[in-house]
């Protein structure tokens, strides 16, 4: 079999902000899923704070580490409440239902995500930005906490994996969107890394970066490094123009013309 | 978000306790139904009988017919009844989570189709239709069962690490249509009277004629339902997809096994009993979500408990709606579940 991402080295700061970016089929979404534990590498290994991720029970994996899918589809309608509880599954017995303590962190990461409002609703009746944040509530409820809050609490790293989370949104959710990672980074010390075509959205929300091109990764480091038409135009075969929008203060890629 | 009382109305608020209260309800009141359903149908027939003649002490057993009546005669049927509507209902939910598709039934994967090819083996062969003591025709099924399991369970497991969910379902179909016409085969050759007695197999009948074939199938089911009991969490799970179910913590491949083998062998005890009876496995699950949402700690035993309930009452109305000539029961099923599931069909646009 063809190997998707070959001679991966890479080091994801606890804390961090990532953006893991790369043409169609450079392996962005193979490298989270491997960061997730959905897939298992052929050779080499990943690491949670020096720990390899194989040898985590799964439950425990996912207190620490929790992935926001790119799209979820339901195969049956379950309230938001209910779809935020369904985070709590590796805090609980195989026969234990959830209990106050459960059921008020869920109603926290709702709040948290700004859609505590809906939480009698059915999920499959949510606009496609509700639901992406109703799935994030629900990842954030798996994380161990320190009294029900999202703080940090002395368990080690907390990662959150984002795939493509604003291929469905438009520019209001998508700020929106930017804006609650930044908060959940930087108030709570979330690690995040966010798979993404959207150079912008990167640009004005990740402090590091890795370009993926081929499988390869072709350049790794602070946003500012990574973004600029030399490596941006080799990657993906375009002619761009790199520069700091005057309103915004942030990197902005225009795309001129295909090489 | 500001913290008070004031963002979350006290009234729609859920709390932990109204989970647990909504599981024993759903328990407790799908459960009395069906009791209710097995207390009341050997009652009904064409000599009446009196329930409390029925349980009169005073009265010794061999010489209290309504008690025969009810013990010896219909209650054996009432209880085959609601162990094959318990079995089909509850694979129906196991199987629709499992695959992440509301229109599975447990006969979608080709256990019905294999069981009654292996029934009609027996019945149109003139194999001995006793072995040791033991009727022939639920062995051959339930063995006919188990083969388009291993079949199925194999193609499926084969291509890559993990279980395919798409190729169970087109496996399972495809052996659904290969058996059908083996089994058209078979029936070209036989006797008239042994396709009569095929066809009439097919159709579903409960009159199991004692308790012996009950209780032959009861560990099975029993087994099966012993495993259904730990899934109900991993299917709500799986209902967001193998990937987030997997992330949150569940051993998705593990799951889908056990609750393809599991819901299987029920099935096979299940058609074993009381032949291939449809739309059991899909009206009940459907029902139940409609009534008590899609939280599988309750839909499962919910449909376990109406699946009961419900095919002892078809069966009731199979034998008494046209009295004395008997209808069917797989019949009455269809023609209740074929519309049902027409709507549901439309109802999903």
């Amino acid at each position: 079999m063809y190997p998707v991402l070959r001679e991966v080295s890479l080091s994801l700061p606890a804390g961090g902000l990532v953006g893991v970016l790369g043409p169609n089929g450079s392996g962005k979404t193979t490298l989270l899923k491997l960061l997730a534990g959905l897939l298992t590498p052929d050779t080499g290994r990943i690491t949670l704070d020096g720990v390899d991720t194989a040898g985590f029970d799964r439950a425990a994996l996912a207190r620490r580490l929790a992935v926001v899918p790119q799209e979820t589809q339901l195969a049956f309608d379950y309230t938001v409440l209910e779809i935020v509880l369904m985070g709590r599954y590796p805090h609980l017995h195989a026969f234990e239902l959830e209990g106050p303590a459960d059921l008020e962190i869920a109603r926290r990461m709702l709040a948290a995500t700004g859609t505590a409002t809906f939480e009698d609703r059915m999920f499959r009746t949510l606009s496609g930005g509700e639901k992406q944040r109703v799935v994030m509530a629900s990842a954030l409820a798996q994380f161990e906490t320190s009294s029900g809050s999202l703080d940090p609490g002395a368990n080690g790293t907390r990662v959150l994996l984002l795939d493509e989370p604003t291929s469905s949104l438009d520019l209001a959710f998508q700020l929106e969107t930017a804006a609650l990672l930044h908060r959940l980074n930087r108030d709570h010390g979330i690690t995040i890394v966010v798979c993404t075509h959207d150079l912008n959205f990167a640009a004005g929300l990740c402090h590091d970066l890795v370009l993926l091109c081929d499988g390869r990764i072709v350049a790794d480091g602070p946003t500012d490094a990574v973004l600029t038409p030399e490596t941006v135009g080799a990657v993906y075969e375009v002619n761009v123009d790199v520069r700091r929008h005057p309103a915004s203060h942030r990197l902005t890629v225009v795309p001129l013309a295909r090489r | 978000m500001t913290e008070g009382v004031s963002t979350l109305p006290a009234v729609v608020a859920l709390t932990a306790s109204d989970l647990r209260r909504r599981v024993w309800l759903a328990q407790l009141g799908f459960g009395a139904l069906a009791v209710l359903a097995c207390v009341t149908a050997p009652l009904v027939g064409p000599t009446p009988i009196s329930l409390r003649q029925v349980f009169d002490s005073a009265i010794p057993f061999a010489e209290n017919v309504d008690a025969q009546i009810f013990f010896i005669a219909r209650l054996p049927r009432a209880l085959a009844g609601a162990l094959v509507g318990a079995s089909l209902a509850a694979a129906g939910v196991v199987l629709q989570a499992m695959l992440r598709n509301p229109l599975a039934t447990p006969f979608t994967l080709g256990v019905s189709a294999g069981a009654s090819l292996g029934a009609m083996l027996v019945i149109t062969l003139g194999l001995p239709l006793s072995l040791l003591g033991v009727p022939a025709v639920p062995i051959a099924s339930f063995v006919g069962a188990l083969v388009a399991v291993a079949i199925v369970y194999g193609l499926a497991t084969m291509q890559r690490q993990g279980l395919s969910t798409n190729v169970l379902l087109l496996a399972g179909v495809t052996l659904n249509s290969l058996f059908s016409a083996i089994i058209l085969f078979v029936q070209y050759l036989a006797e008239p009277s042994q396709t009569l007695q095929a066809v009439r197999w097919v159709m579903g009948d409960l009159d199991v004629g004692g308790y012996r074939p009950i209780l032959s199938a009861l560990p099975l089911i029993g087994f099966a339902f012993v495993a259904f009991a730990r899934l109900p969490r991993a299917l709500n799970l799986l209902t967001l997809g193998s990937d987030s179910a997997a992330a949150r913590g569940v051993d998705v491949l593990r799951t889908q096994r056990v609750a393809f083998l599991s819901a299987s062998l029920a099935t096979g005890a299940a058609v074993a009993v009381g032949g291939p009876i449809g739309f059991i496995g899909i009206i009940i699950p459907h029902l139940v979500r409609l009534l008590v949402g899609s939280d599988h700690r309750l839909v499962l035993p919910a449909s376990a408990c109406l699946g009961a309930a419900f095919l002892v009452v078809c069966d009731v109305a199979a034998r008494t709606l046209l009295s004395p000539m008997e209808l069917p029961v797989g019949v009455i099923t269809a023609m209740l579940g074929g519309p049902f599931f027409l709507w549901l069909l439309v109802r999903n646009r």
